[in-house]
């Protein structure tokens, strides 16, 4: 352990400043990062192993769970479709405006979730803009899980547009017109030769709109209702235990929703990797 | 004719799911006129919100951004053992839900935490205090300045630097004056992307602010407050400011290109 | 299968710049013709619109007489290269072969193990047997170069159609799939159309020679003919170094406005009045000074290449004129007093006196 701090320390290297910005480096994210996440894997276990798996066997904490994962890949998947359209409108459809509607992707990640959920909220409700036109279709959107879909959409949509958009923009053109002097019908061109080589991508959209998804917070709560046991997410249901101050109960919650976008993530990388195996160079 | 049917269709949504919310906020704001939107922004809670919200960016941005700049250059410049983990752990916060980044402080600093009570002899307040709202901040804004810097920073390689050395300039020289001018567009983009998270930070600051008015109360907080005791116009007229500070620190990201392209068609 | 185009015209998209003003082009059946010309002359606009990939505004392409709407027209009938390959990345070099086969409609697709045995015979055909699993991004630039001709084939089309193919190999790679893309197509019975900004690669390779300027044919004939008649003094350039003397065709002479360059006899079927010899650097002749004249022209060697020797002439009032000389083991005289340039070809405001 000590060798390896020698180690990182020496400072044989042909750019100054190295000792320096390592130090300040590990002093601002071991204060600002490592110190606050260790108190989640501590703290569970410092009232002893039984009041935690007491915190663990919560019904309530398992439904918030439910609705908050549930949502988030339902949000997630129903974003797919539109990502691709919205990338594909930007980068190959000459989508008059597209500057424009380039900065408007953005907005849902500008916009600060307590202001995305009031509107949202206000939008969606029986007699809001969309809510009302929609209620008479028999859709009600605020005050249900729906709600909660339609929120967690809103902010994952840039997440999958910028996920796409790159990788398109870098497919040559010619792939499409190559497969149609090859014989092949427009729908087997989206399909074979835009929509696979993109899948790489659209996992990874789908991985990063899941993953903030199952952490969000202010722009769901206004829209969701928050009934326990139905539309209460999981990060609310922390609030409400915290409130209570029931502070293992609250950081279980956290624990497993720190450890599941965690999990997430890797597995995002790792499905990613098997997908784009054919892009890797020699 | 496809083309139209997908330009219509784009269009559409972008109308009603991307531009519905903010020309709402300004609809609600603006429901009994301009003069009763801005007199809600009078009073005294929501000035003090207002404040606080713009002291916390202040400090967050700084500091963040100081580090940041170290970092980048750290992991830009120099291999090293365990520089894989240490560019994951600096990502770390942007997959974390905000709830959970506001509670690991009330676990450190709270009544019930590590050094909450010990603070609290000394008449330390972090918890459901400024100080805390500032930490909370600093967590979920960490890494945006390195994240937007480093890439740019690879991208450029090393050969100004080497030369500056070779010239004999120091670590602060060749920063100040080769490495920091050179990625000054990515720079500009992570502090203004640092600074519209933390004009909107709302689940974080939450859990750790206490929610008293006047006091530990930041702007989005108090449109919350406000939200749920019923004050609609009040809510979204602080909504309608918050909004329009934080996207326009987001959009004035592109403004060099704006400015370029202006320079361009004047040339 | 023959190939016509007749009076093709194509606009840019919203400028309106004409990119094809009324082109028209035989090829027949089996022909291996190179469309030459510098960049922008409309060389690749011409074959993207023989295969249908850009729509033009007027005039028509037919294949055996048959007049071809749009791209689904075509389809398996034209094999297309194209200049950056566009392999699908997402497939193996085998499943790119496959394509073609793979997208037929169920009731005319072959079987799978038909499918896998073609790809077999191509990948064999192309020299590269043991690469079918290879994904593109794993492949060098002549594999890649095979993969794409195999995918192009594997319809069985009777036309070939190569944008610049070759842009992207080293020289040696170059010149060798250069000369088996030539096997290939004689043993195929294609009919080949190549697209190349590269003159020589177009002489080497092709019967035919269309060469292209201003999205107009400036020029459409064999390598020989086009080597010793140019139609205008942009062809002339084009195929290689050429020195210009401006002069006047006088009684059947054409009279150097330079002194120190003889005059020559020209056929009479060239008329009175100024005009101006063009020629190669190989074909000029230095003419030894007689005793006791002095000899002004004095050659500096530049290098060598292909058999030759090259010089630059110097004398006072001249730039440099480029100068040849074969490495035969002779003697040649390295000083003289005069140019004979009766090899030369005559060009009349920018084209050819005949």
């Amino acid at each position: 352990m000590k060798q390896f701090f020698l180690a990182l320390l020496r400072s044989n290297r042909a750019l100054p400043g190295y000792r320096l910005s390592l130090i300040t480096t590990l002093l601002w994210a071991g204060l600002l990062i490592v110190l606050p996440l260790s108190t989640l894997l501590v703290r569970p276990w410092q009232d002893g192993v039984s009041a935690m798996l007491t915190a663990l066997r919560d019904g309530r904490m398992f439904a918030a769970l439910w609705t908050s994962f549930s949502c988030a890949a339902t949000a997630a998947a129903c974003n797919l479709p539109f990502g691709l359209m919205l990338a594909w409108a930007l980068v190959r459809g000459h989508l008059p405006g597209r500057h424009v509607a380039n900065a408007l992707i953005d907005l849902p990640l500008a916009l600060p979730t307590a202001v995305s959920g009031i509107t949202l909220a206000t939008l969606y409700s029986p007699h809001g803009w969309l809510g009302e036109p929609l209620s008479r279709l028999g859709i009600f959107v605020s005050y249900n899980r729906l709600g909660i879909v339609v929120a967690l959409m809103f902010v994952g949509l840039p997440f999958m547009v910028r996920a796409i958009e790159p990788v398109l923009r870098d497919l040559p053109h010619e792939l499409e017109e190559a497969a149609q002097l090859l014989g092949a019908r427009p729908w087997q061109v989206f399909t074979r030769v835009i929509v696979a080589p993109l899948l790489p991508a659209l996992v990874t959209g789908f991985g990063l709109a899941f993953a903030r998804g199952i952490g969000e917070y202010g722009s769901v709560i206004f829209i969701a209702g928050n009934q326990p046991f139905r539309s209460e997410i999981a990060p609310l249901l922390i609030v409400v235990r915290l409130q209570e101050f029931d502070y293992a109960g609250a950081t279980a919650i956290a624990l497993v929703l720190l450890v599941a976008s965690l999990l997430v993530l890797l597995l995002v990388g790792m499905m990613r990797k098997r997908l784009a195996l054919w892009s890797e160079p020699a | 004719m496809m083309r139209y049917g997908l330009w219509v269709a784009t269009w559409l949504f972008i109308l009603v799911v991307l531009v519905a919310p903010p020309a709402m906020v300004l609809s609600e704001a603006l429901k009994d006129g301009l003069g009763a939107a801005l007199a809600t922004l009078s009073d005294p809670d929501g000035q003090s919100a207002i404040w606080l919200t713009l002291r916390v960016t202040v400090v967050s941005v700084a500091i963040n951004t100081l580090f940041g700049v170290l970092a980048a250059w750290l992991l830009a410049c120099f291999r090293f053992r365990g520089r894989q983990a240490l560019l994951v752990l600096l990502e770390l916060p942007l997959s974390i839900s905000p709830v959970v980044s506001g509670l690991v402080w009330l676990l450190l600093f709270g009544a019930q935490g590590w050094f909450g009570p010990l603070l609290e002899r000394w008449n330390i307040h972090i918890a459901f205090a400024v100080p805390g709202i500032i930490l909370a901040t600093l967590f979920v804004t960490l890494p945006y300045v390195v994240r937007t810097l480093l890439p740019v920073m690879e991208l450029q390689g090393r050969h100004a630097e080497e030369a500056a050395v070779l010239a004999g300039a120091n670590f602060w020289q060749v920063l100040w004056h080769v490495t920091l001018p050179g990625v000054r567009g990515a720079l500009l983009s992570g502090v203004l992307l640092t600074t519209a998270r933390s004009l909107g930070e709302f689940g974080a600051v939450s859990v750790v602010s206490g929610h008293i008015p006047g006091e530990t109360e930041t702007m989005p907080l108090h449109i919350e407050n406000l939200y749920n005791g019923y004050q609609s116009v009040a809510a979204f007229t602080m909504a309608a400011l918050l909004g329009v500070m934080a996207m326009g620190a987001v959009l004035l990201r592109s403004a060099p290109e704006w400015i370029a392209r202006l320079r361009e068609k004047k040339a | 299968m023959s190939i016509e185009v007749s009076a093709l015209e194509r606009f840019a998209p919203g400028r309106g710049k004409a990119l094809l003003r009324k082109v028209s082009l035989d090829v027949p059946d089996s022909a291996f013709v190179a469309l030459v010309g510098p960049s922008g002359a409309g060389k690749t606009t011409l074959l993207r619109a023989i295969a249908g990939l850009d729509p033009y505004q007027a005039g028509t392409v037919s294949l055996d007489g048959q007049v071809m709407e749009d791209v689904s027209a075509r389809a398996g009938q034209v094999g297309f290269v194209f200049q950056n390959y566009a392999l699908f990345p997402h497939m193996t070099a085998a499943r790119n072969i496959a394509f073609g086969l793979d997208v037929l409609p169920a009731a005319r697709r072959p079987t799978r193990a038909r499918i896998n045995e073609r790809v077999r015979e191509l990948l064999e055909l192309m020299q590269i047997p043991d690469l079918g699993g290879a994904y593109p991004a794993r492949l060098s630039g002549g594999q890649r170069q095979r993969v794409a001709l195999a995918r192009a084939l594997a319809t069985g089309p009777r036309v070939l159609l190569l944008d610049e193919p070759f842009g992207a190999l080293d020289p040696i790679v170059r010149r060798s799939i250069r000369s088996w893309l030539r096997e290939l197509h004689d043993r195929l019975g294609l009919t080949t159309i190549l697209v190349t900004h590269d003159q020589e690669e177009a002489l080497d390779v092709a019967d035919r020679i269309v060469v292209m300027q201003d999205g107009q044919i400036v020029q459409d004939a064999s390598p020989v003919d086009l080597d010793s008649s140019p139609a205008t003094e942009f062809v002339m350039e084009f195929l290689g170094e050429a020195v210009s003397f401006p002069g006047i065709v006088g009684a059947g002479r054409m009279v150097l406005d330079d002194p120190l360059v003889l005059p020559f006899s020209v056929p009479d079927s060239v008329a009175d009045g100024p005009a101006v010899a063009m020629i190669r650097p190989y074909e000029i002749q230095l003419v030894p000074a007689q005793p006791g004249q002095n000899a002004p022209l004095r050659a500096v060697p530049r290098g060598a290449r292909n058999g030759y020797r090259h010089y630059v002439l110097n004398c006072a009032g001249h730039d440099g004129i480029p100068f040849f000389l074969p490495q035969d083991g002779a003697d040649h005289a390295l000083e003289g007093a005069a140019l004979d340039i009766s090899r030369a070809r005559l060009f009349r405001n920018g084209l050819a006196c005949l």
